[in-house]
């Protein structure tokens, strides 16, 4: 294996990291609050030493580095993007002991949005930010954007593809231009062309430029930490519809964005993801209205908290503006179902994807058809294209590891005694970068309550979920590590 | 500059590594998920799953945006349907079709026309043509041809009793006795520009700038016996072989080919009734001595299986034949270990791809684009053929006073039909046409590229 590319990645992406930590001390700087400051100053001198001493041990790399290579440097660079920005909270006493920040931190990372921290408001603005921009980062992905910004590869080969591959979400994961570098600023653009968009329309609403930028982090990495207590409850119900439509917005596959940009409208419409995507949203959105009617004072307002919450929930977000825990059970029940169903593959929401859930429905039907007739031959198509073999094997490869790491999460973590509910909805929260969960880890409640150990598997949980398993479980894989 | 290359075979897949390299957006097209998923793992290009005539799959690719759609599938029918769909749907578009068949051959200019074809290509009948020009100058491996064949760049090995081992590079203008410059050393494998001080030794392949006029005296000083060719074997009736024979017929050469399968036997035999054709299997050893092999000059091993050809190399090299030639189509020359005695080697697809590489640069660039391409040296040197304008620099300086990027060479400058091995003294005007080699990763697309 090639040792020294991964280890010069990781570099370049700890580099970012410490450039990205340098808002966050100017917040700190304008609000005086020196040891936020100074925290952040010793993390980032932290940073910068590793980074020499990585640039010291990966002299003379080679650039050929091949599908093994690019899911360990993905799995990796993350956790160790995880360790080093976690290290703002510990210095700074926010979150003294390093396991919670580490949780904290990979909640951001993989904009899960599931915090331990009791009181929000108390945290200097310069950790709020680093919090909330950590959502934005891991959204679309540090690898890709330091696949737009820096060549890593030698001109013209196409190795970075596996890195983009094993970073983004979705079955399949194709190009939208002939280069890797091109795609991953194209995507970046748009990324950010939404985000700004979301700020606008959010300081329309009256709130602060720093709430503003906070929420639209959350809102376009579709993470769900928020700069106050209770979430977004306090907002403006025009705040809150702005973010029910922009969450709606980061779950939609951003080459339906590109596709639109080239002026081809019939494809996005027709695409099969992006109809159940809406469907989906729309359905689940009119139950809940019904099923919630009796709980609010008129339709309009019924509609409004429903909408927010299943956009909330199906995007993987987290944002809250009611106590969700609180409706009735059909309603609680559609919100679990959403949180397996996620946002669609290739956005910066999590869960299973509405594009698997395609593709499941699809081989049940096939299925069906072979128990039928056995000698039938049905391809699998996926918009009018067929659907490669190896596409739906590993398709279906990834629904096995779901279940069993949600079986084997929720047993790990019932030594706590929590409920079940609890417990399920909080490996449910976490695995699929929702945030908040039912019972105990509810809309209005927090993480702290855990034990250090179920902190643990929960934040492997979260990367697991954020990075689609197979990049963790080849960590975890003697097969990885053996010799060859 | 986005390129569209139809058919990812042997031609296909070495032009996408090739302008990959040279940073151009190409999006490839194939029937074949598998080989399209091998590309995208190694090259920056994007794949589209499909026939290359349909236009559905063509619109995929981006055939609106496109400027240029390279079809180089199989099927020559094909390459021509995909050119005509893509030219109907993007009229700007630039179109190249491989059309090999030696049917069409005589046809292909009134083809470019009909079919508004920007360019054709025939990697057989480019690979028949280098072969002639092997046997015309047996003792080179490897030939290119620059300023409309008044200079060629030429590869020689040094052996262990050459003349020039163990030479300095300042003594070689008194043992060879003609104007030649070394433009090029492949050493250990790896190229690189040589100095004046440098000493050759055995085992080394140069790569020498030599007026074509004056390579026959080369070959003399240096001792091989520039016997002409007069009876030449070939192994394998392919296309190239259909190519050949009529280039060697036309020379007066005798040809004896020895094919397996009975129905070619006949076909060339009623074609070229001059030509010494033979039923039976090349690979059979004992047969080609039989055939007379020890009694040719030259044996061209050109089945379609590249091993194959290899084998009977080896064998025709150990018999005592003097000059072999090998064609290879899957393998990359610059990968096979240089102490593998099977002759000359010629490789269609990469001939062509430096062919296609011209003509996509040129269009890129429409002024000052380069007029001949090769590679040299296993593919780590280039050598450019440019023709001075009235927009290059340092027209008429003395080349001792204009600085040059690293690793550039000029290795030749002709004016008009006077050919000139340049020193630190010569110039070069407008009209005149210059020989650069580069022994680097810059790629140059006009003359002033070289200029540091």
């Amino acid at each position: 294996m090639n040792y020294k590319i991964i280890g010069h990645i990781i570099k370049i992406i700890l580099l970012v990291e410490a450039v990205f930590m340098l808002p966050a001390i100017a917040y700190c700087l304008a609000d005086g609050d020196r040891t936020a400051c100074v925290s952040f100053a010793v993390s980032i001198a932290i940073i910068l030493a590793v980074v020499a001493l990585l640039h010291f041990l990966c002299r003379g790399y080679s650039d050929k580095f091949f599908a093994k290579e690019g899911l360990i440097t993905v799995g990796a660079s993350w956790i160790f993007m995880s360790i080093f920005g976690a290290l703002p909270f510990v210095f700074s006493s926010a979150i003294p002991n390093f396991i919670d920040a580490m949780f904290e931190i990979v909640s951001g990372f993989t904009t899960t949005g599931a915090s331990i921290l009791t009181d929000i408001e108390a945290l200097p603005r310069g950790l709020l930010y680093w919090r909330s921009f950590s959502h934005w980062l891991g959204g679309m992905g540090v690898l890709v954007f330091i696949l737009a910004i820096v060549p890593l590869s030698s001109k013209g080969s196409g190795y970075s593809m596996h890195l983009m591959r094993a970073e983004s979400p979705g079955p399949d994961v194709g190009k939208l231009v002939p280069k890797v570098r091109s795609t991953a600023k194209i995507l970046y653009i748009i990324y950010f062309g939404i985000t700004a968009l979301d700020v606008f329309f959010l300081m329309l609403g009256g709130i602060s430029f720093f709430e503003a930028i906070c929420t639209a982090f959350g809102t376009a990495g579709t993470g769900g930490f928020s700069v106050k207590n209770d979430s977004l409850m306090s907002f403006s119900p025009y705040v809150q519809n702005v973010c029910t439509v922009f969450m709606m917005l980061f779950g939609v596959n951003f080459s339906c964005y590109y596709l639109l940009i080239k002026g081809n409208f019939k494809s996005v419409l027709k695409d099969e993801e992006f109809r159940l995507y809406i469907g989906v949203a729309v359905a689940s959105t009119v139950i809940i209205t019904i099923n919630t009617l009796s709980y609010y004072g008129t339709t309009g307002e019924a509609i409004h908290h429903a909408a927010f919450q299943v956009a909330s929930i199906m995007t993987t977000t987290g944002f809250g503006t009611v106590d969700s825990d609180l409706w009735p059970a059909l309603s609680k029940t559609v919100l679990l179902f959403l949180m397996f169903c996620g946002a669609c593959a290739g956005s910066t929401g999590g869960g299973i994807k509405c594009g698997r859930v395609v593709l499941y429905l699809k081989m049940l039907r096939q299925r069906v058809a072979k128990a039928l007739h056995p000698d039938r031959v049905k391809k699998i198509t996926m918009n009018n294209q067929p659907v490669n073999s190896d596409v739906l094997s590993a398709t279906g490869s990834y629904l096995i590891a779901y279940v069993l790491i949600i079986i084997v999460s929720t047993l790990l973590i019932s030594v706590d005694n929590f409920s079940f509910e609890t417990n399920f909805s909080a490996v449910m929260a976490t695995f699929n970068n929702i945030g908040p969960g039912f019972g105990a880890v509810g809309a209005v409640c927090n993480y702290s309550g855990f034990s250090m150990f179920s902190k643990i598997i929960l934040t492997i949980d979260m990367l697991a979920g954020r990075l689609e398993i197979f990049p963790i479980l080849v960590l975890f894989s003697t097969q990885t590590w053996k010799n060859d | 500059m986005k390129v569209i290359i139809a058919g990812d075979g042997k031609v296909g897949s070495r032009l996408t590594k090739q302008l990959t390299e040279e940073g151009y957006d190409v999006t490839l097209i194939d029937k074949n998920p598998k080989t399209l998923q091998a590309s995208v793992d190694t090259y920056d290009v994007m794949a589209v799953n499909g026939n290359c005539a349909s236009m559905d799959v063509l619109n995929d690719a981006g055939i609106k945006d496109a400027d240029m759609l390279i079809a180089a599938t199989g099927a020559d029918e094909l390459n021509l349907l995909s050119c005509i769909t893509a030219s109907g749907l993007n009229p700007s578009i630039h179109t190249i079709a491989r059309i090999r068949n030696p049917e069409y051959t005589d046809q292909v200019h009134q083809m470019r026309n009909l079919f508004s074809l920007s360019h054709t290509f025939n990697p057989e009948r480019q690979a028949a043509r280098e072969i002639e020009r092997l046997l015309e100058y047996p003792g080179f491996m490897k030939l290119d041809t620059f300023a409309r064949g008044l200079v060629e760049i030429v590869e020689l090995r040094i052996d262990k009793d050459s003349k020039l081992n163990n030479v300095p590079l300042v003594k070689l203008d008194s043992i060879v006795n003609c104007r030649i410059l070394v433009c090029s050393v492949l050493r250990n494998g790896k190229a690189f520009a040589p100095s004046g001080n440098f000493v050759l030794e055995e085992g080394d392949r140069i790569f020498v700038t030599a007026p074509t006029s004056e390579l026959s005296t080369l070959l003399n000083n240096l001792g091989f016996i520039s016997k002409k060719v007069n009876r030449v074997m070939l192994v394998g009736g392919s296309r190239i072989s259909h190519y050949l024979i009529t280039l060697l017929l036309r020379n007066k050469i005798n040809v004896y080919v020895i094919e397996k399968d009975l129905a070619k036997c006949e076909e060339l035999a009623e074609k070229f009734p001059k030509a010494t054709v033979i039923h039976g299997d090349g690979s059979n050893l004992t047969f080609l001595r039989n055939q007379g092999l020890t009694l040719c000059d030259a044996l061209v091993a050109l089945t379609n299986y590249d091993e194959m050809n290899m084998v009977i190399s080896l064998y025709a090299k150990s018999s005592g034949v003097p000059l072999v030639i090998t064609k290879v189509s899957n393998i990359n020359t610059a990968e096979l270990p240089k102490e593998l005695n099977i002759g000359s080697i010629i490789s269609p697809k990469e001939l062509c791809c430096d062919n296609i590489v011209r003509y996509v640069r040129a269009v890129r660039n429409q002024t000052g684009a380069a007029v001949a391409i090769h590679d040299i040296a296993d593919g780590q040197a280039e050598a450019i053929e440019f023709t001075v304008d009235e927009s290059t620099l340092h027209v008429g300086e003395k080349l001792k006073d204009i600085r040059l990027k690293n690793n550039i060479l000029i290795s030749c400058i002709s004016h008009g039909n006077r050919i000139e091995i340049p020193n630190g003294d010569s110039s070069f005007n407008v009209g005149d046409s210059v020989i650069i080699v580069t022994n680097g990763d810059s790629v140059l697309y006009q003359l002033n590229d070289i200029f540091a």
